[in-house]
Formats: C-alpha cells, structure tokens, sequence
C-alpha cells in the first residue's frame, strides 16, 4: 500500500508521474544555459523562417496579425 | 447563475489580458519590433504556449471526466505525457525538427516530411489527412468547452454550443488574437495555479491525500455491485486498480487511451511546427523544465481529482460520479467543480477553460486552412497566392462549420475518445514517417509513401470495420457484412487501430526503404546540415 493506493500498477504511475515530472526539472536545470553556442546563426535563420511563415499567412491564407 | 460574482470574474479576467495584450502590444510597435521581441521570448512563454496548444478542455473536462470511471490508471497517460509530450519531444525531436525545418525551409507540417522526402504527393495527402481529420478534434474541445458552460451557468447545451461557435468564429475571423503568445502564457498561468488549487482543495476536502486515495481504494467494496455492474462486466476492477487484463476494459484503456494520445502527441501537426519557432537548443533545454511541470499539474490534476470526484459525490449524494452526471463522463468535471468548489472558482475555471480551448482550436484551425491552401492546392495547381487566399479562408470556414455540425451530432462520452481516434490516427499515418525523416537517412521516398498509405489506410479501414466505438456508431460495416465489426471475437473489436497500425506502418517503411535506391548524398547533406 503505497499513498492509500494497493495496485503496484496504479502507485507505480502515480510515483512516474512525479519521477517523470522532477527528470524534466533536472534536465532543465542541468542544461539551463546550455545549446546557445550557435545562438546569432540560429536567430537568423529562424528569422528567415518566421518572415516566410508570415509572408505565407498574408499571401495565401488573408490572414493579418496584430503582433507586429 | 450568479450575475454578480460572474461580472466581477469576467471584468478581472478581461483587465488582465487587456493589459498583458497592452504590454506587449507597446513593446511591438512594427512587425519587425515583434520578430525582435519573439527572438527574445522568455522560455517560460514557449512553454506555456506550447502547453496552452497541446492541453485544452478535451483534457481537463473530457480525460478528466473519463477518469471518474476508469479510474486512477489514466495517470499512466499523465506519465506518457510528461515523458513522451515534452521529455521526448524537445529534446529528441524538438532540436532535430526546428533544425531540419529551417535547412530545408519548411513551413507545415506536411511541407516538413514533403520536402524531407522530395515528395509533393506526401504533401498533400497529408494536407489532406489533417484538412478531413482534424475537424473531429476541433468538436471535441468545442464540446468540452459547450459542457462546462452548460453545467456551470446552468444554461441548455445547444445555446452554449453556439454561443461557443460564435466565439470561436468572431476570433478566427480577426485571427489577430492568434499567436499573441504573452496571453497564452497568461492563460497558461491561470490555468496552473487554477488547477493546482483544484488538486489542493479536493484533497483538502476529502481529508488528505493519503485518506482520500484510501477511500477510492476502498469505494469498490463499499458501492452496490449494480452501480458498477456493467463496468465490472467488461473488466473493471476498482478506481485504483488496473481493469483485468486483457479485458475490453483493459484495452481501451491501454491501447486507446492511454496509448493513442500518449505517443500520437509526437506527431500532431500543430504542435510539430511550434518547434520551428525557437531560436535555440537552449530554449527548448529550458522549456522541458517549465513544460514538464505545467503538464504534471494539468493533466494529473485533472484524471486525480475525476477519479476522487466519486468519493466526493458518493459520500454527499450516495451515488457515483458518472451517475450524478447523467452517464455522461464528459459532464463529470464541471458538475464536480460546480457542486464541490466555491461559484468564484467555478466561473474562473470557466473562463480558464475557455481561453484554454481557444488557444487549442485557433492552432487547429490555422494548421487546417494551411493544409487546405499551402499543401494541397498550391502543390497541387502550383499556384500561389490570389485563389489560395480565398481556398485558405473557405478551407477555415469549412472547418469551423463542420466542426459545430459535430457538436450537435456526436453522443454523450465523446470528448475522451474522439481526441484518442484523432490521435491514433495521426500517429499511425505520420508518426513512422516523421521518426525516419528525422532519424534515418536511409529511409527512402518510396518507403515513407509506403508507410504513409499504410498507415493512413490501415487505421481508417480498422475505424470503420474493426474498432466497436467507431464501426458500429458509422454503421457501415453492419451493411456490407452483417457484423458490427469484422473480428467479433475479443480483444480485436476493443484494440485501438494505433496498436497496429503504428507497427505496421513502421515496418513497411524498413522493408521498402530497404527495397529502394538510398536517397541522393546532396540531399542528405542538406537536410541533416548541423545535426
């Protein structure tokens, strides 16, 4: 009986939820500053991306953003 | 319904998003301020963002109220959420997606895979897969969202069907609400700390956590074996044990719903293209730790409390949840809210809701009027711009309308199971797909058509003539053989078309990627540059 809980199959998730739950807060704190090595190139690029996105959405779909 | 307290709820909500909308609206004075600004994007709004998109009230009101019957079990679908949802998909797919998407210059999904493979055909079959798919899941979050309104503000059902449409309608018409990404994140907000006070305060009500759960442990032997008596037909063994397996109970569970979202959220397409908006690894490395949270204290608050809303009613009502709400579980959790949380709280979760189901359909309706416009008539027709505008609009309008049409027309407990159809079928058709794309560069064009149509076709054959819920609600493998399903014998009618549809698209693309010419080394280079 763990938490009020008998079936090993039921408290075992219960536990994996929170397990899964603190391996993503550890990898987030662990890797915090890590993967910007390449940061400006990446910018750019995803600037490039998000500029044909836009120009998709007001060319070929009509719709217009308020964001910018 | 109380006027007062829900104007003076509604009026604080609206002065929050006014002013978070006011903030960032000064930040951005032009389109090139706002391209700076989202450069800049905290990894606390992606996240939120992101979780606003993937949770909506198909989760919370409609796996929230499966809960209430199947019990404590649907946590293994928090699990896979976590783990699968976020873990697995920023860090394995998320860095590769955003990556790939940029080399090869990708807009959609379907452009994704499409330019992956030098294939137009995958892009607009796909296009075309989601454009008829899709509309399915729209319903159900407008359903959900349709439930709450009706059980809080006691209001009928079909009213709040079309108030909601109208809603939705008037904000994808001025779709420029769409992607203001600090109000998502201020609905992300509210709706944590809503949901948390939700876990709290249930737990609080029922004694604790370790008393409450004892208490569903308990629940089983204390109820009339009539209450249960057709669950426990079928397989059902309690709320906090495991349905026997191998029974029907046991397979819906399992292969539909834990299963269909658990690992089909990897390949919705509207959660796909999030990833190639993020500037860095690093991002994504810090968006797994707000994501990971966000969703533990979403969904698991959500199938927890479902679950625990029986003891509740049965100690006030002396009757199970399902009962209270009508035998329709997708009733449960506003019924439980409204009779077990105080009416402030009631409204603010409504408006929560709301949000929360807006952010989900606008995406959904954004990736269909693309699909329709960009993948399947400008691949087409090789046309551009002019015609693909109003194809696009139509394309969205279609959708809404179908979408609503849904609404009135599907049965009660549709929500849960309507979402996992949508799921598993997107992960049968694209999933094999888009793992290859990313992680095999042997995979061939011929292979992932292969496994595509193999997918695509298996699980909407086994829709219509081998899964019990879906074959005899369409009715149509009843005229041609007689039978509700092909395979009467159990399990077969119970298993969810992803547990073999998903393999055996998988395998069909090895065998005839194998079969095929690799794909030209120029290609390659270009598509895994930087990986």
């Amino acid at each position: 009986m763990v938490l009020g809980i008998e079936d090993p199959w039921i408290w075992s998730a219960y536990i994996g939820c929170i397990l899964a739950m603190l391996l993503c807060v550890v990898y987030g704190v662990v890797n915090w500053n890590k993967g910007a090595e390449d940061e400006e190139e990446q910018i750019k690029e995803e600037m490039e991306w998000h500029k044909k996105e836009k120009e998709m959405e007001e060319k070929e779909l009509g719709l217009w953003d308020e964001e910018g | 319904m109380d006027i007062f307290i829900l104007s003076i709820v509604v009026l604080i909500y609206l002065l929050m998003v006014g002013y978070v909308g006011y903030v960032a609206w000064k930040r951005t004075k032009s389109a090139d301020d706002y391209m700076v600004a989202g450069r800049k994007t905290h990894p606390y709004i992606m996240a939120l963002s992101y979780g606003a998109t993937f949770i909506s009230t198909s989760a919370i009101v409609g796996f929230g109220g499966t809960a209430g019957v199947y019990g404590m079990g649907l946590l293994w679908l928090t699990f896979l959420n976590i783990l699968v949802g976020i873990f697995i998909a920023f860090v394995f797919f998320g860095k590769r997606t955003r990556k790939m998407g940029h080399n090869m210059g990708a807009l959609t999904f379907p452009e994704f895979l499409s330019r992956r493979f030098n294939s137009k055909f995958i892009q607009y079959f796909s296009g075309a897969v989601i454009f008829l798919g899709m509309p399915l899941y729209a319903s159900v979050v407008l359903i959900g969202m349709a439930r709450f309104v009706e059980t809080t503000l006691q209001i009928d059902y079909n009213f709040a069907l079309v108030g909601m449409a109208l809603i939705v309608a008037v904000y994808v018409i001025f779709g420029g609400l769409r992607g203001v990404m600090y109000t998502d994140a201020l609905q992300g907000t509210i709706m944590f700390f809503g949901m948390l006070f939700l876990l709290a305060s249930t737990y609080w009500v029922l004694g604790g956590v370790v008393d409450a759960n004892q208490a569903l442990t308990n629940l089983i032997n204390i109820v009339p074996a009539s209450a249960t008596a057709k669950a426990t037909a079928t397989g059902f063994t309690g709320w906090t044990s495991m349905p026997s397996l191998g029974s029907p109970f046991w397979w819906t569970l399992v292969s539909t719903l834990i299963l269909g979202v658990g690992i089909g959220v990897l390949s919705q397409p509207q959660l796909a293209v999030r990833f190639m908006t993020v500037k860095s690894n690093r991002e994504l490395n810090r968006a797994v730790l707000i994501g990971g949270i966000f969703i533990f204290m979403m969904t698991g608050t959500a199938f927890v409390v479902g679950a625990l809303s029986n003891v509740y009613f049965f100690d006030t009502v002396g009757k199970l949840a399902i009962a209270v709400a009508g035998g329709n579980a997708d009733k449960i959790i506003p019924t439980f809210i409204g009779g077990a949380m105080p009416l402030w709280f009631a409204y603010l979760f409504m408006i929560t809701l709301l949000s929360a189901a807006m952010s989900t359909l606008s995406a959904q309706v954004h990736v269909q009027g693309t699909a329709l416009g960009r993948d399947i008539y400008e691949t087409v027709t090789s046309k551009t711009g002019g015609s693909s505008v109003m194809i696009a609009r139509a394309g969205i309008a279609i959708a809404v309308i179908i979408a609503v049409i849904l609404g009135f027309i599907l049965p009660a407990n549709i929500i849960a199971v309507g979402t996992a159809m949508w799921f598993s079928i997107t992960a049968a058709s694209f999933l094999s797909l888009y793992i290859f794309a990313l992680f095999w560069k042997r995979s061939t064009k011929v292979g992932a058509i292969a496994g595509l149509l193999t997918g695509t076709f298996f699980s909407m054959f086994w829709i219509l003539f081998g899964y019990q819920k879906s074959a005899a609600a369409l009715g149509i493998c009843q005229a041609i053989t007689g039978n509700a399903v092909i395979l009467t014998t159990a399990p077969w009618p119970t298993v969810d078309p992803i547990v073999i549809g998903l393999p055996l698209a998988f395998v069909v693309t090895v065998v005839v990627s194998l079969l095929t010419k690799p794909p030209a080394q120029e290609h390659m280079d270009l598509c895994f540059k930087g990986i």
